[in-house]
C-alpha cells in the first residue's frame, strides 16, 4: 500500500455510482489545495520562507510548490518583511494586479504592525493599505508558523462561499481601502 | 607625526582665511574646525587642490540639528587625504530659519546625492544644486523627519496611547 496521503472528499452524498455534494465545497477543495503564493519578501522573514520552502520544511507538500513571481498568476500575496512607507505604492500595485480570489498573509512582526519600526519611514502594518486574511505573528516567525499560517489561509479558502466576493460587505471592504 | 600634520593645516588654513577658521578641536585626533557659510566653497576647494593639503575625497556631507541655538543647523563636511591618510572635519552653522548654503557639486560630483539626502532629512537648502530634491523618503512625506520638532514615531498610529507608556 502506498503512504501517500491524498485528500478526503468534502461531506456529501454517496450512492452507487454517484457523489453528490456543493459545487462550493468542490472548488474550495481543488483551490486550497493549488495556492501559488507570491513571496513578497523584503527582510528577514523572507529568509525564513527559504527556508520554509526548502526540503526540510517543504512547503510544496501543501500544494504550494509553484511559486507565482507574477501578480497576474498568483492567488496568495506573502508579506514577508517591513514595508516602508516609500514602498506601499508598489505593494498596492501588486495586490491590484492579482486576480480574484485573491488572499493576503502578513507574516512576522513588520507586515502586521510595522514591529519594532515604529518610525516615519515604515508602514504601520500592511492592513493600512490593502486587506489581510491572516497575520502570522513572530520577528521572525519560524517556519512551522509560516505553515501553519499557510494552513489558515488553506481553511478560509476551502470554506469560502463561491458569491463572497460579489457580496456588497466585501465591496465595501475593498472601497475602505480605495480599491474598486 | 598625525599631530604635527594638524598643526600644520590649521596654520595654512589660518594664514589663507584669515579669522573664518574658528573653535578648532582635535577628538580622536581627528581635526575639525568650523568656518562661515560664506568661505565654506573657496575652503573646501583648497582644501581639494592646494597640494599641500589635496584632501580629494569627500566622504560625507550630512546635517546636525541643534534647536537650542541660533544657528541651529550644522552641516559637516568629512574630508579624506587618501595619499596622505589624513582626514578634516569641517562643520558650518547656518540659521534655522533660513538653511541655505552654496552647493559642493561644484568640487565633487559626489556631493551630489550626499547634498540631497541632506535636503530630504534636514530641509537644507543646497544654493546651486542641479537636482535637488527627495531621494529617500517619500515624496509626499511633508516634513524633513530629523528636525528635532517633528516626532520619530509614526503620527498615524492610534493604538500607542501615552499612558501606556509612562508620559
Amino acid at each position: 500500500m502506498s503512504d501517500i496521503n491524498i485528500v478526503n472528499a468534502p461531506p456529501g452524498i454517496e450512492g452507487s455510482g454517484f457523489f453528490a455534494t456543493s459545487l462550493d465545497k468542490v472548488v474550495g477543495l481543488a483551490r486550497s489545495h493549488s495556492l501559488w503564493p507570491l513571496p513578497f519578501a523584503t527582510s528577514c522573514c523572507g529568509i525564513e520562507f527559504m527556508a520554509t520552502m526548502g526540503s526540510h520544511y517543504d512547503f510544496g507538500r501543501f500544494g504550494s510548490e509553484r511559486l507565482s513571481f507574477s501578480p497576474r498568476q498568483a492567488d496568495l500575496l506573502m508579506v514577508m518583511g517591513t514595508i516602508a512607507k516609500k514602498m506601499s505604492p508598489v505593494l498596492k500595485q501588486v495586490y491590484l494586479q492579482m486576480a480574484e480570489p485573491r488572499w493576503v498573509m502578513a507574516v512576522g512582526a513588520c507586515a502586521s504592525s510595522g514591529g519594532i519600526f515604529d518610525t516615519y519611514s515604515v508602514l504601520q502594518g500592511i492592513d493600512e493599505i490593502i486587506p489581510v486574511d491572516v497575520y502570522v505573528p513572530g520577528c521572525p516567525p519560524r517556519p512551522e508558523a509560516i505553515l501553519d499560517g499557510f494552513g489558515k489561509i488553506q481553511e478560509l479558502v476551502r470554506n469560502e462561499s463561491s458569491r463572497r466576493r460579489d457580496s456588497d460587505q466585501y465591496k465595501e471592504m475593498l472601497a475602505s481601502y480605495g480599491i474598486l | 607625526m598625525e599631530e604635527t600634520k594638524n598643526s600644520i593645516l590649521i596654520q595654512l588654513l589660518s594664514e589663507k582665511f584669515n579669522g573664518k577658521i574658528l573653535n578648532v578641536n582635535e577628538p580622536y585626533g581627528l581635526l575639525t574646525f568650523e568656518t562661515t557659510k560664506d568661505v565654506i566653497i573657496p575652503v573646501l576647494k583648497y582644501l581639494k587642490e592646494d597640494e599641500k593639503t589635496s584632501f580629494n575625497f569627500l566622504t560625507d556631507i550630512t546635517a546636525v540639528h541643534y534647536p537650542e541655538k541660533k544657528h541651529g543647523i550644522a552641516i559637516v563636511y568629512h574630508l579624506h587625504n587618501m595619499v596622505q591618510k589624513i582626514r578634516v572635519r569641517v562643520k558650518v552653522f547656518i540659521d534655522q530659519q533660513e538653511p541655505v548654503i552654496p552647493t559642493a557639486t561644484t568640487l565633487w560630483d559626489g556631493a551630489n546625492w550626499m547634498e540631497r539626502e541632506t535636503y530630504d532629512f534636514f530641509g537644507v537648502k543646497f544654493d546651486g544644486h542641479p537636482d535637488l530634491r527627495r531621494i529617500l523618503n517619500m515624496d509626499d512625506l511633508g516634513v524633513f523627519p530629523m528636525l528635532k520638532q517633528y516626532p520619530l514615531e509614526d503620527p498615524n498610529r492610534v493604538d500607542k496611547k501615552d499612558e501606556y507608556f509612562g508620559r
